[in-house]
């Protein structure tokens, strides 16, 4: 049977890896490369690396940092951040990443997402919406790594993408992110509800027990997390950890429901 | 020395790592005279069925495939859409496919699931060898930690004696195939850590 899938999420930001809360505040984790081999020797799922500030500051991927990140991930690896067009998700795919994930540019202009669709197959084709809410309770949708409101309704947005056919779409809390109290599920339902597409979702995970909470509530759903995998204890100190095989069997093992 | 056929679809570097670090013989083979001398072939391959045929008919490598496969009886080990294209057909496309292995490619049937339809298939899944753990292909591996699989559709073979071993996802599905020297995985043994490991070198040492 199918596990779900426990997702690291690691985010870049000037060649290292660091961790935000709320989108702010990126403190400094690590180096990219050495988290992957560690998150190898764990045998993680899946690994899904953003570079936070490709796209705020207009600029390409860093192809070089990718291929050298795909060539080292013994996991099917993620790759977002920067990416605007179909020769940029062809060529960050042809250095070896299983999964080109987009954002602004699907907010902003949805058409490119089945141009990619078309170029690298739509199971290799990730959506990832920020979403945060307003002071009156509404699910807003962001670009711009946050900083950019966007006027698109979250369900009509989720649909049209689902319409798209995109082989996963990750719904990424805002509020959420570096908390560690939990997922939103208010937030994950809403998409659930509107999408037949794989479903991920990042932003609040702090224990096992979260992931735990989350896949026998939603089954078949791609638990990513990042604070979790890299900080231990209250202080937060810089630990890469994962759950053992054994751990991950028994937090997937509700992951689903046959008639 | 083992082929790695890079007609422009899959990750080539994944297979190229594995067996780097495996300390075995190999070679990526762009075009047909990079690709005579192979001992054994891994045919990988990701997207979509009449993509991949199309990219392989370009890539001028074609007949010298079925040539070392059909006639010279060289080993090959085709991946996700690279085991997919072994087919006669599939229902994804209209272009033919190799026809090395008796079978067509159909959507995967996942309607038993309670929620809602899940496609693609995407994640870690255990696998069932058919009769058994007997082949040797499948020395040392680890059948409940499963492999990663990413795909929508599948292989229904013709003959059952071609099925090596299945999947479950709501209903069974063929997940490796395997005639004579012809071997196919719907799953990915170069992203599935150890067993996808020990699966490629259990390749090379056949």
């Amino acid at each position: 049977m199918l596990r779900s899938r426990i997702i690291p999420c690691l985010l870049i930001r000037n060649k290292g890896l660091v961790k935000t809360v709320n989108f702010k505040d990126g403190k400094y984790v690590g180096d990219p490369i050495n988290a992957v081999r560690i998150f190898n020797e764990k045998e993680v799922d899946e690994l899904v690396v953003f570079d936070i500030d490709a796209t705020v500051q207009n600029r390409d991927p860093d192809y070089k940092m990718i291929e050298n990140l795909a060539k080292e991930c013994r996991m099917p690896l993620c790759y977002g951040g920067g990416i605007k067009d179909v020769e940029q998700a062809i060529r960050i795919s042809n250095l070896g990443v299983e999964k080109v994930a987009i954002s602004s540019q699907a907010v902003i202009n949805p058409s490119v997402v089945s141009d990619i669709i078309e170029a690298i197959g739509s199971q290799s084709v990730v959506v990832v919406v920020d979403v945060k809410k307003s002071v009156f309770g509404k699910y807003e949708v962001y670009i711009q790594n946050g900083t950019q409101k966007v006027r698109k309704k979250l369900p009509d947005l989720l649909k049209e993408f689902d319409a798209l056919k995109v082989g996963e779409v990750i719904v990424n809390s805002i509020d959420m992110d570096g908390k560690m109290s939990g997922y939103d599920e208010k937030l994950i339902q809403i998409a659930r509800d509107v999408m037949s597409s794989q479903l991920s979702v990042l932003g609040g995970a702090g224990s096992l027990e979260h992931i735990k909470r989350l896949i026998s509530k939603y089954k078949i759903i791609g638990a990513c997390a990042g604070s979790l995998f890299v900080f231990k204890g209250v202080y937060k100190a810089v630990l890469i950890n994962y759950p053992a095989p054994s751990e991950k069997m028994d937090l997937a093992s509700d992951s689903i429901g046959i008639n | 020395m083992i082929a790695i056929v890079n007609y422009g679809l899959g990750n080539i570097n994944a297979f190229s790592n594995i067996y780097n670090k495996l300390n075995i013989e190999h070679r990526i083979a762009n075009c047909k005279s990079e690709l005579l001398d192979a001992q054994k072939i891994i045919l990988p391959g990701v997207g979509a069925f009449d993509f991949a045929i199309k990219k392989l008919n370009e890539s001028g490598m074609r007949g010298a495939l079925d040539e070392l496969v059909l006639e010279k009886k060289v080993p090959v080990l085709g991946v996700c859409v690279g085991m997919q294209i072994m087919a006669q057909q599939s229902e994804e496309g209209d272009m033919n496919g190799l026809g090395w292995i008796q079978g067509e490619v159909r959507k995967i049937n996942c309607s038993n699931i309670e929620h809602k339809l899940f496609l693609p298939h995407m994640g870690w899944n255990q696998i069932a060898p058919v009769g058994g753990e007997k082949s040797m292909i499948f020395k040392d591996i680890n059948f409940d930690k499963g492999f990663y699989f990413l795909h929508s559709y599948g292989f229904y073979c013709s003959n059952e004696a071609d099925v090596l071993a299945t999947s479950d996802y709501g209903d069974n599905f063929v997940c490796a195939i395997r005639n004579q020297h012809i071997y196919g995985f719907q799953f990915h043994p170069e992203k599935s850590h150890d067993n996808g490991i020990n699966l490629l070198n259990n390749f090379a040492k056949m």
